[in-house]
């Protein structure tokens, strides 16, 4: 039971990170793709009408922690409270951002929102990956489940560490890289014209260095850990996930080449679906790891609430996740092809 | 106090109340959107289609601020309540989760149908997607008073061994009376909101002569909502949650009526000054035997008072739980008088020709939101100092490894945040006000309004 939460929580954060992760990669880009305001609407027109709900999987997703593994939830969003406060604070501006911007047809108003949704965006992007390096490679736990970690101390992975550590910046950039990738191959399929030609360009143009740091974080992680591996050497099956990586990270600039961008697009979300099922399975059945002593590590046993919450759960759960996935291909069907310069229907 | 203590305290009622204030706009509107379709619908009359995109431009405003400052809210449980968080997560995070899974994705889906897609969808499919953006926004509501009626008045669940709450019947946490007596009396005071905002907006057209077609709309249905539902929070929904209350959170009550001693016949305060040191009100205007009556249904009914409990279990700030309690009641009893004779005059059709009452309704505007912030406050003073009643002191809930520093860095920054956020709301929602229900539509292409428009 507990091990079937694991895995809806983690299907949950990696139904937000490739969701909301397109929308986040747009804002990314959006400074650099889209340079008149018809351009800057029509890609905020890709997004608009899907954005908010992209965002409703990371609110289940944290009221799912919350509700299967109270524990963890309490221990890290306390222990993280810094970046998670400057998280939420993002989020917000990023929202006005967005939606602020339509009502006022004034060229300071729509730079300053332009500016807010780009800035959050990239902060986001990089504050999402830290988050994640820090759940893999370890808070300070105490002995009664609590941490707090100051955001950075002296950037070295030890088991005092700072929310940012050179691991945890490298993370970072890895969200950074693929999330504007994901956004781009997003745009472009979404639009037609210069915006989607400067969209494939910087999804060529950051290809390579994808590729690199990809290499780079997972020798860094096995270094810093070397302990994730065993779950990959005890059941061999799971090797497959890495080798989903690399076809994901071959297949993007081969779907680029022959312009099928909804491959290319397909290709950032198995790479990102991957990566996170790569590091869901490297931490079973840990939930946070303890940098002190291993005695404290949060693990799905230690934290989990009741079983029979955690079975009547299971029951409505299924059920509103169907019928959310339901709303969810409609609103894409609605809005589904291209966007238009000039199209009307969107208040964007 | 304890100064970590305080600060999450603060910090909590500060993000809660700017918050509160954007959804009972948006679940107070979404019903009475869902009227003006219908009467679109059934009348064929295009005002009423341009009244609900007007009130829809309204509501997509408030519905974003009600998110952003909302996503902080459902996170802010783990930040700054970790320990509460760890021991009743099995009980209110089932409600909390369920508001996710089955109110905001169903919101989110539809509110963009709704706001851009008018032109994609049938008549009646707009019809739907407005229908569907207020059954999720109340639902939404729902869930959320389910979690706080936990904590107000728990029921369905097991303590463990380590102190954590296990819930026993999934029904018994939603259908937890004082879930249904709060959301009774909460939804109410939404419409309420929505009501008063709606006429208050008509009234202010009306007195500008502008828009008149459109305010007369606005006037009527805020009225005839307004009316129905001051009535419907005082009777029944107010005095049944009194009463409930009265059961089950008898010094949260006697704190409410400043009531020291316990007494037959006890009486009902309107206006007086608590003062806790002498343990007595000063300059009390009251009505004899009222509240035993209110209550019991008896003049003579013995009414607790503070005296019959521990003064470590009294809520800790009497008087501003007295206040916010005579603000809220006081400003209810305002309502039903004002709504009463706005809809006199409406039946008599004098209405639209008397601006004073047009004056009245258009300053009435502020009124449900203060009513509405102070009867929160009521319900949460009245709860302390238990997070959980009679369970859980707040004293031990809050995040221990977050030191008071460090709280009051982010409630500072939250605060200027939300400072910003207002200044943009109050400049956007004025806007779309001085540009009128004629606007909302041309608007909406992202054309710039045309001069006449705006400087009528």
């Amino acid at each position: 039971m507990e091990t079937t939460w694991f895995a809806l929580v983690a299907l949950m954060l990696t139904a937000y990170v490739v969701l909301d992760g397109f929308d986040i990669g747009a804002g990314i880009l959006h400074l650099y793709v889209a340079r008149t305001d018809a351009e800057r609407r029509l890609v905020l027109r890709t997004i608009g009408p899907v954005w908010d709900g992209n965002e409703v999987w990371l609110l289940a997703a944290g009221g799912t922690l919350y509700f299967a593994f109270p524990l963890l939830y309490a221990s890290s969003f306390s222990g993280f409270y810094l970046p998670l406060t400057i998280v939420l604070w993002l989020l917000v501006l990023r929202a006005i951002g967005i939606e602020f911007r339509m009502h006022l047809d004034m060229a300071v108003w729509r730079s300053l929102f332009d500016g807010l949704f780009a800035f959050s965006s990239i902060l986001l992007a990089i504050f999402f990956g830290a988050a994640l390096g820090n759940v893999v490679r370890g808070v300070p736990l105490g002995a009664n489940g609590y941490f707090f970690e100051p955001l950075w101390t002296n950037w070295r992975v030890g088991p005092e560490p700072g929310i940012l550590d050179w691991y945890t910046v490298l993370t970072g950039v890895v969200a950074l890289v693929s999330l504007s990738i994901h956004g781009a191959h997003y745009v472009a399929l979404k639009t037609e014209g210069a915006v989607s030609r400067r969209c494939m360009r910087v999804a060529r143009l950051l290809w390579p260095a994808l590729v690199g740091i990809t290499i780079i974080s997972l020798i860094a992680t096995v270094y810093i850990h070397p302990t994730v591996l065993s779950n990959y050497r005890q059941h061999p099956a799971s090797l497959l996930i890495p080798l989903l990586v690399i076809a994901a990270l071959a297949w993007m600039p081969l779907a680029l080449r022959r312009g099928d961008l909804k491959a290319a697009f397909l290709a950032t979300s198995v790479y990102l679906v991957a990566m996170l099922v790569g590091a869901a399975v490297a931490l079973y059945p840990t939930l946070l790891p303890a940098s002190t002593n291993p005695a404290h590590t949060l693990t799905i046993y230690n934290t989990a609430t009741g079983h029979y919450s955690l079975r009547l759960g299971l029951i409505w759960w299924s059920f509103g996740m169907l019928i959310a996935i339901g709303y969810f291909v409609f609103v894409y069907r609605m809005f589904r092809g291209k966007v238009a310069i000039e199209g009307d229907d969107h208040g964007y | 106090m304890d100064s970590a203590l305080l600060v999450h305290r603060l910090h909590f009622a500060f993000t809660i109340t700017f918050h509160y204030l954007f959804p009972q706009l948006t679940m107070g509107l979404a019903p009475l959107i869902v009227v003006l379709k219908s009467l679109a619908l059934r009348t064929g009359n295009a005002h009423y289609n341009d009244a609900a995109r007007f009130w829809a431009k309204v509501f997509g405003i408030n519905f974003v601020l009600g998110v952003v400052t909302g996503i902080p809210m459902e996170f802010q449980f783990g930040t700054n309540w970790a320990h509460f968080s760890r021991l009743t997560g099995g009980v209110i995070a089932q409600p909390i989760v369920m508001e996710g899974v089955f109110s905001f994705f169903l919101e989110s889906a539809f509110l963009g149908l709704f706001l851009f897609g008018e032109k994609r969808l049938s008549p009646r499919g707009h019809w739907w997607a407005a229908f569907a953006v207020f059954v999720g926004s109340w639902l939404s509501g729902f869930f959320i008073i389910a979690a706080n009626a936990w904590m107000q008045h728990p029921v369905a669940y097991q303590r463990m061994a380590d102190g954590s709450f296990q819930v026993t019947s999934f029904w018994g946490v939603l259908l937890n009376p004082w879930a249904l007596l709060q959301y009774a009396h909460n939804m109410s005071g939404a419409v309420i909101t929505g009501a008063f905002v709606m006429s208050a907006v008509g009234a202010f057209y009306l007195l500008e002569h502008r828009h008149q077609e459109h305010a007369r709309i606005f006037v009527r249905i805020g009225v005839i909502a307004g009316v129905i539902f001051s009535i419907l929070q005082l009777f029944p929904t107010g005095d049944l949650h009194g009463k409930y209350l009265a059961r089950h959170q008898p010094a949260a009550l006697a704190s409410m009526e400043a009531l020291w001693e316990t007494q037959s016949g006890a009486p009902m305060v309107f206006i007086g000054q608590p003062d806790v040191q002498r343990r007595r009100i000063d300059n009390p205007v009251q009505v004899n035997r009222a509240l035993s009556f209110l209550i019991y249904g008896t003049f003579g009914a013995e009414v607790k008072g503070l005296n019959a409990y521990p003064e470590e279990d009294w809520p800790q700030n009497i008087p501003l739980l007295y206040y916010s309690y005579h603000i809220m009641a006081g400003l209810g009893t305002v309502f039903i008088a004002v709504m009463l004779v706005a809809a006199f005059l409406l039946w008599r059709r004098r209405l639209f020709d008397s601006r004073w009452m047009l004056w009245v309704l258009m300053l009435c505007l502020p009124f449900p939101y203060i009513a509405n912030t102070a009867g929160w406050m009521t319900s949460e003073l009245g709860r302390q100092p238990w997070l959980v009643y009679g369970l859980l002191r707040t004293s031990v809930g809050y995040s221990q490894t977050v030191s008071a520093g460090n709280a009051w860095f982010t409630l500072l920054g939250y605060m200027g945040l939300y400072t910003v956020l207002a200044i943009f709301f109050v400049f956007l929602i004025g806007r779309v006000i001085a540009q009128g229900p004629e606007a909302a539509l041309r608007n909406r292409k992202g054309a710039p309004v045309t001069a006449p428009e705006v400087s009528h």
